[in-house]
């Protein structure tokens, strides 16, 4: 029961520091906090439903296509609909307010069209989901892929972010804006390329997601949500904390459903939210209050 | 003179109009009457969330939280109890959840009070539902109560009449004068010696009363009440949607969006069923992009005299 416990929670915690490790990155770097995110997981899980189940696409290939594709279309909400946004905001108090309120009608129409699309009844496929033996218990295949992928991928992007120019002109945005313009870093440019990998994250997340849950077109929110408290544990923008905080959450998950009870797993990551709020608001890893 | 005048007439003017629309119910059928009372009913909830997010620019996303705990107090209550009693113990418990969130969020910046926000009805909801499945041992509650439509729409009406007396009274006072520099500076309200955690504690907790007793009111309306229909998120979308259009600088502002939105919502509601949500996504988008101010800002606009725009135009927005 405790390896059980142990894996599924690694899988989801997994799963859950990938999608933060997105939120945090156009939290941080483009200062936009964007409530529809959760509405883009789900977006590409439906996608990848529908590849598979009609033309027969492996979920790993389409990833080729939708995380390609989610980019595009996170720049272009950047550019169009939240441009507007940064340059009528005076204080980046009012930048948050209008990018919340904004990206909340997003999560509507987002929501609304995947509802007009599939309705709201609970969606599966099956994809590798033959038992594997592992330390003694039992796992399904694509968990352990879903594990592994987040694994690669994730330390690919903290390389990224960390070793490459880019990525580090996109962390001293994260930093000091104005000063990241002064040693001339595009910040236009930057912020936009965060959301925009943010998407990309976003989506790959969905993919992964809807090869081991059942998923509906109402269910984004709760991806938000967590994402959202990853976030504040790990600290905004810090990408080390989220991916940390992410294992954390799904852990803890696991633990109460298996040990306590599963109807609880929610109040479970809520107790710890509110926990960290009380005292600790800059995150377990931040280093300043803001 | 003149202020003390004023104010008077707005006193007067107002209970007037009040006891007209108490009127109401001697005139309209039972539809008018059952739309009366939703009125009346997104009335106070905007009114209320305004009376706290307006001024301090916190976005509350958990408007049914407070409203569904006043509906829950009154299930599970509500038939042991006299009514009034119910009421008090629904608005001590509405208080010490404003307490919880207010104690643990105000003293942050705004967006932890609306993450926190954003997940609290979702999260009630799950403890409510873990509550009713594992020891009461039934998901739904029945209520039968002896409250008519009539004595909703009327409890509803003096509610209202209290809240906008009070919403008036407030931005007159010196905690109004207070939230309008915590509004426009927090820090400078700091250096002023505003304690300003527990001005936003105090009206978070004040505006939070009117949601649950509104709950509290509205709750005999359904004889059968779980916990989807008592903490359904749509309530507090469509409140803070409401709130926008109507612009939140002046109290009645909440006012002109409810009366359009609400009467569109019923529309779309009925005939659109299936694309309400990417409908309402869109009119929240054009809002936001459109109306920043709600319509009472652009009201305002309209009505500022020449003079004062050109200071704004020289000063940069600063009114003298």
């Amino acid at each position: 029961m405790f390896t059980d416990a142990l894996l599924s929670g690694l899988t989801m915690g997994g799963m859950y520091a990938l999608i933060a490790m997105g939120l945090t990155l156009q939290y941080g770097v483009s200062r936009i906090m964007n409530l529809a995110y959760g509405e883009f997981v789900i977006g590409a899980s439906f996608i990848a439903y529908v590849l598979f189940v009609s033309i027969g696409i492996n979920p790993l290939l389409s990833l080729l296509i939708i995380a390609p594709l989610s980019f595009a279309i996170s720049w272009l909400v950047y550019r169009v609909l939240l441009t507007p946004l940064v340059n009528r905001a005076k204080t980046p108090e009012a930048l948050e307010i209008d990018s919340i309120l904004s990206t909340f009608g997003l999560l509507f129409i987002l929501q609304g069209i995947m509802l007009i699309f599939f309705g709201g009844n609970y969606t599966s496929y099956t994809y590798l989901n033959v038992p594997v033996d592992l330390l003694g218990t039992i796992i399904a295949a694509n968990k352990l892929i879903v594990l592994g992928f987040a694994t690669v991928i994730g330390v690919s992007f903290y390389l990224f972010l960390v070793k490459t120019r880019t990525g580090t002109a996109m962390r001293a945005v994260a930093v000091d804006p104005v000063a990241a313009g002064l040693v001339a870093i595009d910040v236009r440019w930057a912020a936009t390329l965060a959301f925009a990998l943010g998407g990309v994250l976003a989506t790959t997340g969905g993919v992964l997601v809807s090869m081991f849950l059942t998923f509906n077109a109402n269910i984004g929110v709760v991806f938000t949500m967590k994402a959202l408290i990853v976030v504040i544990m790990g600290g905004a923008g810090n990408v080390m904390g989220a991916m940390i905080a992410g294992l954390v959450l799904g852990l803890a998950e696991a633990f109460v459903a298996t040990y306590i009870d599963p109807g609880l797993t929610i109040a479970s990551t809520y107790a710890i939210f509110l926990t960290i709020l009380l005292f600790k608001p800059q995150g377990i890893f931040g280093r300043a209050a803001s | 003179m003149n202020i003390t005048r004023d104010f008077y007439i707005t006193l007067l003017s107002g209970a007037f109009v009040f006891l007209l629309l108490s009127a109401v119910p001697l005139v309209v059928d039972g539809y008018g009457l059952s739309l009366s009372i939703g009125l009346a009913n997104y009335t106070i909830l905007a009114t209320a969330w305004a009376l706290f997010s307006g001024p301090t620019r916190y976005i509350s996303l958990a408007t049914v939280a407070f409203y569904g705990i006043g509906v829950y107090t009154v299930a599970v209550l509500g038939e042991h109890l006299p009514w009034v009693l119910v009421m008090v113990i629904g608005v001590a418990n509405g208080v010490i959840l404003a307490l919880i969130v207010g104690l643990s969020t105000l003293r942050l910046a705004g967006i932890y009070f609306v993450i926190f926000t954003f997940g609290l009805t979702e999260f009630i909801r799950q403890i409510v539902i873990w509550y009713e499945v594992n020891i009461s041992g039934s998901l739904g509650r029945y209520v039968f109560l002896e409250i008519t439509q009539e004595q909703i729409y009327w409890q509803l009406l003096a509610l209202m009449a209290a809240l906008f007396a009070t919403a008036f009274l407030i931005t007159r006072s010196r905690l109004g004068f207070a939230l309008r520099i915590i509004g426009g500076d927090e820090t400078v309200a700091k250096h002023m010696g505003i304690d300003t955690t527990r001005v936003k504690l105090g009206l978070f907790v004040l505006s939070t009363m009117f949601m649950t007793i509104a709950g509290i009111i509205m709750a005999p309306r359904w004889t059968y009440i779980d916990p989807s229909i008592a903490f359904n998120p749509q309530i507090s979308f469509q409140v803070l949607v409401m709130a926008l259009l109507g612009g939140m600088k002046r109290f009645w502002g909440p006012l002109l969006g409810v009366i359009p939105l609400f009467m569109l919502f019923e529309y779309l509601n009925a005939n659109f069923p299936n694309h309400f949500l990417l409908l309402l996504g869109i009119i929240f988008m054009m809002i936001v992009y459109v109306l920043p101010n709600g319509v009472s800002g652009l009201l305002e606009r309209i009505n500022i005299p020449d003079r004062v725009k050109f200071w704004k135009k020289q000063t940069g927005g600063v009114t003298p």
